[in-house]
């Protein structure tokens, strides 16, 4: 595997085996605290058109755990504010020698032209696609939901996911919708009509309107941010309408059952599709979703570029 | 031996039995089996298919403004390769053509070119603004003649506006050509509104858009009853309307591009911006309904939406890329590819589809004649068994932007005849 672009070139068991990888460094790591020698030498570049900390600090974190040179190289305050194209940036990175690409781009298929454009030879990890994928957080997604449901596990079968609310502008959600069908989870997508992809019905996927009708039977429940932006009455009528109809409060997540987890890819809008009282209770799983989300980056990293390094 | 005189000799006219062809001062003087050269050089075309040059009613030549892209010289060679004797110029080009000083300016350089006729489109809005009426009749009146008429790129939208432009040109025999794409039902739009679209995460371009136009178009040129044409029909439901149009005896014509009707939207999924064009590949149930639509005449033409664009254009993320395809010169060879299994399809309904009938819409009277004594010698000669490579490099246009880099054509152009210069001659330009 050289680049890491989309959930759906991903077999089950590449994605066993970037589970388990993950499990592993994650042990040789103590969590991710220690530095691995493992990229010592090779560079890794953040290449972000999109102003996302917590993604930036998640891959620089995860490069720097594993020994790698990480150049950070963002949309402001650089060329790419100037105009410089894609393919520009692409030449000049890989004249400096950069062994991966961590790409953060608003246009989807951003990563895959420039893995496969002829514009470099490096590695090409996607970090956020506009609305088309974001592997790592649905990698990210899957080690959490293994280590609370399936441990050890090679499959979900048998489980049953909710992903609520805005999938048609979510990469994250399109990549966890896939993955978790490729890892053989039945997954229910919940949200408005007009949130919904056109053609979602022949994804991998059972599509609801209703939120209340699948709370029991769900033993994961994905709340999806709704963006500022959305909220301008063209997609719902407000957000007061949406997070009755939609947001997951008290008395909705006492409808899931008892070992059911409450997930969000962050960051969440508290009160609109989530409530404080459920981000914040005992069954929330959200932060241990950015720990694994860095595991799962190092993983990709190492399998990406580690060559014949071993992990520890 | 006189000027641009030849006898074609063993061609076989719309595929039909073969013939000789004697064309004398410009014009075809005689058609006939075993005829005598006499003085004349003979073009040897045993087995070629020879039909009337082509007629491309929708091209973009780029100038004035973008000669960066294509030039109408370079537009005019890559024309008069694909077969072509007169191409209709699209009128947004920087400045617009919504002028009489514009559209004289193009047709001027058009004629200098010499090597096909080139017609300007004229705008129909100002600056292509959709607003406030261009100056329709002084283009009409010009010296270029302008006839059709398009705010091609942008849909004339404003349905007030529309209604008044096709009442206007009423006044000269013109005819509106409508860009159907509902601004508002496109927003952001990046490609065709599926399954695919959902999957990749780009804004979907519903068929809706293009169909609510047409609806709309039509029903307004049944009631002041005046000549509508529709640009690339992309959906089986804008045939489905335009179908009905027809036999409610609307005054509407419509055309297809070659890509709409070869090309589908799952190339889109390797986000190659070379497939992104205006309006987008579609599925394939809407190119088998384009097919059938253009055998039983419901599209009348096949026109290019030849659309050329600098590489930097194209060689960058799709969201940013430009929409367009090149068209000109691998337009016959695409049309073949699409239609050969089509049943009942044939040189003649080819020869009628690319020519005769797009030179009636844009009232090119000098072109689309059939091959008759008397005619001008607008005659291309077709090899039907010589497939051609297409190379970007080598295309005679300045841009590179085609879809069909690598694929080889089931038929190539050998010989073109303008006014009977002998100017394609084995595929080259003699220019």
């Amino acid at each position: 595997m050289k680049h890491l672009i989309s959930v759906q070139e991903l077999s089950r068991e590449d994605t066993v085996g970037i589970l388990d990888t993950a499990i592993e460094l994650n042990r040789v790591t103590d969590g991710g605290t220690k530095i691995l020698p493992t990229l010592r030498g090779r560079t890794v570049v953040n290449l972000f058109y999109e102003d996302s900390t917590r993604t930036r600090i998640s891959f620089e974190r995860a490069a720097k755990r594993l020994s790698a040179d990480v150049v950070t190289f963002s949309a402001n305050g650089s060329s790419v504010s100037k105009g410089e194209s894609l393919k520009d940036t692409a030449l000049t990175l890989n004249a400096m020698g950069a062994d991966m690409i961590v790409l953060r781009h608003p246009s989807p298929g951003a990563a895959h032209r420039l893995a496969h454009a002829g514009w470099l030879e490096s590695s090409v990890l996607n970090a956020g696609d506009g609305k088309h994928e974001h592997p790592t957080q649905a990698l990210g997604d899957a080690f959490t939901l293994r280590a609370h449901l399936r441990p050890g596990a090679n499959d979900f079968a048998g489980l049953t996911i909710g992903i609520v609310g805005d999938v048609l502008h979510s990469r994250v959600a399109r990549s966890n919708i896939f993955l978790l069908g490729i890892l053989g989870a039945k997954v229910i997508v919940i949200g408005p009509p007009t949130l919904l992809p056109v053609g979602i019905e022949n994804w991998p996927c059972e599509v609801s309107y209703s939120l209340d009708a699948h709370l029991p039977e769900l033993d994961a429940i994905m709340m999806l941010r709704v963006q500022q932006e959305r909220m301008n009455g063209t997609f719902f009528p407000s957000e007061l309408e949406y997070s009755r109809t939609f947001g997951l409060n008290r008395k909705r997540a006492k409808e899931l059952p008892e070992h059911a987890i409450v997930m969000h890819p962050g960051p969440m809008n508290r009160g609109v599709e989530i409530t404080a009282e459920v981000a914040d209770s005992g069954r929330s799983v959200i932060t241990e979703q950015v720990v694994n989300g860095l595991i799962v980056r190092m993983a990709s990293m190492y399998l990406l570029i580690g060559g014949d390094a071993s992990v520890a | 031996m006189s000027l641009n005189s030849y006898l074609i000799v063993g061609a076989r006219p719309y595929g039909e039995d073969e013939q000789d062809i004697r064309i004398i001062n410009g014009c075809i003087a005689e058609i006939g089996v075993g005829l005598d050269p006499e003085n004349l050089e003979v073009v040897q075309a045993k087995g070629r298919v020879c039909l009337p040059s082509f007629v491309d009613l929708h091209a973009h030549l780029r100038e004035p403004g973008r000669e960066d892209a294509e030039t109408i010289s370079s537009g005019s060679r890559a024309a008069t390769l694909g077969g072509f004797s007169a191409v209709f110029a699209m009128a947004n080009t920087a400045p617009v053509a919504d002028t009489a000083g514009v559209v004289e300016q193009v047709w001027r350089i058009g004629r200098q070119t010499g090597l096909v006729d080139v017609f300007p489109v004229g705008a129909v809005s100002i600056g292509l603004h959709g607003q406030a009426l261009a100056e329709l009749g002084a283009m009409a009146a010009s010296a270029a003649g302008v006839t059709v008429f398009s705010d091609d790129g942008y849909c004339v939208f404003d349905p007030l506006l529309m209604r008044r432009a096709l009442e206007y040109v009423k006044t000269f025999d013109g005819v509106i050509a409508q860009h159907a794409q509902d601004p508002r039902l496109t927003q952001g739009a990046q490609m065709n509104e599926g399954e695919l679209s959902g999957i990749l995460g780009l804004t979907g371009w519903p068929a809706v858009a293009e169909e609510a136009i047409i609806a709309r178009d039509v029903l307004l040129a049944l009631h002041v009853d005046s000549r509508l044409h529709i640009c690339h029909v992309s959906t089986a439901g804008s045939v489905a309307i335009i179908r009905w149009a027809k036999e409610m005896g609307v005054r509407v014509t419509a055309e297809v591009t070659p890509h709409h009707l070869l090309l589908t939207e799952d190339l889109v999924s390797g986000f190659d911006p070379v497939y992104k064009v205006n309006p987008p590949l579609r599925s394939r149930a809407d190119t088998i309904a384009l097919r059938e639509a253009l055998l039983d005449g419901t599209i009348d033409i096949v026109a290019t939406d030849h659309a050329p664009h600098p590489h930097e254009a194209k060689d960058c993320e799709w969201d940013n890329a430009a929409f367009g395809m090149l068209g000109l010169e691998t337009a016959l060879g695409v049309v073949v590819s699409a239609m050969r299994d089509v049943p009942n399809w044939n040189w003649r309904t080819l020869s009628d589809r690319m020519s005769s009938a797009p030179a009636r819409i844009g009232r090119a009277t000098n072109h689309g004649r059939p091959l008759a004594v008397g005619e001008s010698a607008h005659i291309v000669l077709i090899d039907p068994d010589q497939g051609s490579l297409v190379v970007a490099e080598q295309l005679a246009s300045l841009s590179g932007n085609t879809p069909y880099a690598g694929m080889t054509l089931p038929v190539s152009v050998t010989d073109v005849f303008f006014n009977g210069v002998h100017q394609v001659k084995g595929g080259v330009l003699n220019a």
